[in-house]
């Protein structure tokens, strides 16, 4: 009777749970690929085929929009972690009390506000009317205005800027976590900066790294505002290309076979990182 | 008893007449067609209610096929993406006309609208808002600027900026001296047409600064001078005409490209009664004004240009004379199918360096 009960009370418990992966995450994406299968042979006719996903390899404008995404969000996860880990580091290791508590607010007061209002903040710095080309003139650094914006590092500074919270908060636990006086035997031992940071502080900060890194290049991957905004007539992004199918194009089929490709892939990439770090999915998140 | 009984008949019968009256329209239109002034106004003379959600053509359709024609009473797509859409996914009811006050609207654009939008053998669509696509130009810094090619003169190289959509291929290909809207029904002849524009428009890339894709975006590039010219709608060069008379709308030496927004009916709207009395509400002549002043597009609501104001017409007669008028190409039906192969040679030029 009692097990009956509490077994009520476990399922009870899961219940909000399944429910949301079910309704939320598998309903939606099983829709997706029932979708993304069907093949458009006339108006309202479909019929079952994997068209669209042959279409993505044989267009090279496809895989190469995906594959510069991919490369672009891998360089932005790379620039994040080596702007990330010295504020983490400085923040968890070097600083104390309420100088900790003030810089770890600023670094998420930015987060406060809209990714749109950052994005439109960017613009006003970076455009050719804007402070940033303004500020060189005034200064007579430049003789005539200079644009920044519309190009791939407008675009790499706004993901750069809109992920890096997601890279400090997990190393500033992990870093917070290794005990001090690991690092001052490390010293002690005759351990130069750079063999401490190598041999103590980067292996235990790696779940950290990699949990940030792995945020970050979702987060990059599937950003859609930053790149269509700061980016230039020639900057394409897959979630640019997967709105263009779903709204201004009307392929819904196309567009799915894209969304689902982008799963696929981003997993894939995520799997051979954590293959080359040596880390576990399991030991990554729950550590972090 | 009796005059109790009947007067509580009374109260009941009117009171489920304002019931059934009283509805909340949703309404799905574009920006500046359903100003506040004008709800207000409605809301007080009919009891209905109105929601406003601002979208432009694709997502109009993209946003009712999602929910194969529910969610709104009443959208606006233009003239030309009616019968396609209704063709492919079915997300429109006919238009009664016994419920359309017709002698609102101007006769020649009513008939040029029933016939552009029906499909089998049903009226879909009633003209609302007119206007069209052609180059906003500061003529200061680009004067020379006449006709859509003119956007790749070397001179304005880093200076341009057009959407990367069909008006952009559509006016160019008329620009270069081809017809796109008489091979509409011909694939494999406007397939052609569409290679030499992607051709041109692949050669013009170094020439542009970015592609727009709001009308706010381009009105601040214009206005900044980072844009001296553009192609763009006419009343963004009007509005910006108002700011700074350097930069005014031109029409194009090879034709302003004419669009007509129209009212339709979604397949699973709940409103039709608010949605009727919404026509035509706003397509009288003095409401008609309002959302001309507004908007800066005139209406197919006759008399609607009494109203509108002396500045608004002074720049439209100063871009459109009777010959440039006479020279608007207005969008005929897009056939089913046609878009695909424009989004193809739009990613293609996208993709170009």
């Amino acid at each position: 009777m009692s097990s009956d009960a509490s077994r009520l009370g476990f399922y009870l418990l899961l219940a909000p749970i399944l429910l949301w992966l079910v309704v939320l995450i598998i309903l939606p994406h099983v829709g997706l690929f029932v979708v993304s299968i069907s093949e458009k042979i006339g108006p309202r006719e479909y019929e079952i085929g994997m068209g669209n996903y042959a279409a993505f390899f044989q267009e090279p404008l496809f895989w190469r929009t995906f594959a510069r995404t991919a490369i672009m969000s891998i360089l932005a996860t790379a620039l994040t972690l080596i702007l990330g880990f010295p504020i983490a580091y400085y923040i968890a290791k070097l600083t104390q009390g309420r100088t900790k508590t003030t810089l770890f607010l600023m670094c998420m007061i930015p987060f406060w506000v809209s990714e749109l209002v950052r994005t439109f903040g960017w613009m006003i710095l970076l455009r050719e009317t804007g402070v940033i080309s303004n500020g060189l003139q005034a200064l007579g650094l430049v003789s005539g205005p200079v644009e920044f914006l519309y190009n791939d590092a407008a675009i790499m500074v706004g993901l750069v800027y809109t992920s890096i919270l997601f890279m400090v908060v997990p190393l500033v636990t992990t870093l917070d976590s290794l005990d001090n006086s690991l690092i001052e035997a490390g010293y002690d031992l005759g351990g130069s900066s750079t063999a401490v940071m190598r041999e103590i502080v980067i292996p235990h900060a790696m779940p950290g790294i990699v949990s940030g890194c792995i945020v970050v290049f979702m987060l990059s991957l599937g950003n859609y505002l930053t790149p269509i905004l700061l980016g230039g007539k020639d900057s394409l992004w897959f979630t640019g290309m997967i709105y263009t199918q779903f709204i201004t194009r009307f392929n819904w089929e196309l567009g799915s076979a894209f969304g689902f490709l982008l799963l696929i892939l981003s997993s894939l990439v995520v799997f051979l990182g954590l293959k080359l770090s040596g880390q576990s999915l399991s030991e990554t998140m729950g550590r972090s | 008893m009796k005059t109790a009984f009947v007067s509580t008949v009374v109260v009941a019968s009117a009171l489920s007449m304002t019931a059934a009256q009283a509805e909340t329209l949703r309404l799905l239109t574009w920006g500046g067609y359903a100003p506040e002034e004008v709800i207000a106004m409605f809301e007080a003379e009919t009891g209905h209610t109105v929601e406003v959600t601002t979208s432009n053509n694709e997502e109009m359709i993209a946003k009712l096929r999602a929910t194969n024609g529910g969610g709104f009473d009443l959208a606006q797509p233009s003239q030309d993406r009616i019968t396609s859409a209704q063709e492919e996914f079915g997300i429109y009811k006919p238009i009664d006309m016994s419920r359309v006050t017709a002698d609102q609207f101007i006769p020649s654009m009513l008939s040029a609208t029933a016939a552009n939008t029906t499909f089998e053998g049903e009226v879909f669509g009633l003209p609302h808002v007119w206007g069209t696509s052609g180059l906003v130009v500061n003529t200061a810094m680009a004067g020379d600027v006449q006709d859509y090619v003119d956007l790749c003169d070397a001179a304005l190289a880093g200076k341009v900026s057009y959407r990367l959509k069909r008006p952009t291929l559509i006016g160019f290909a008329y620009s270069m001296g081809l017809d796109p809207f008489a091979a509409y029904g011909d694939t494999a002849a406007y397939q052609d047409i569409l290679d030499q524009v992607e051709a041109k428009l692949t050669e013009c890339k170094p020439n542009v600064k970015t592609y727009w894709d709001g009308g706010d975006e381009i009105k601040n590039l214009l206005r900044s001078g980072e844009v001296v010219a553009s192609m763009a709608w006419d009343t963004g060069g009007w509005q910006l005409n108002a700011d700074n008379p350097d930069i005014t709308f031109v029409a194009p030496e090879a034709g302003a490209l004419g669009w007509i927004d129209t009212f339709v009916l979604p397949a699973r709207g709940r409103a039709d009664d608010a949605a009727y009395d919404w026509i035509n509400f706003v397509m009288r002549p003095d409401v008609a004004a309002m959302i001309t002043n507004t908007a800066g597009n005139f209406t197919a609501a006759v008399g609607g240009d009494a109203g509108v104001s002396a500045d608004l017409k002074a720049r439209y007669q100063g871009s459109f004379d009777q010959a440039a008028i006479d020279n608007i190409k207005w969008y005929p039906p897009v056939p089913a199918g046609l878009e695909a192969l424009e989004g193809a040679t739009l990613d293609r030029i996208n993709a170009a360096n």
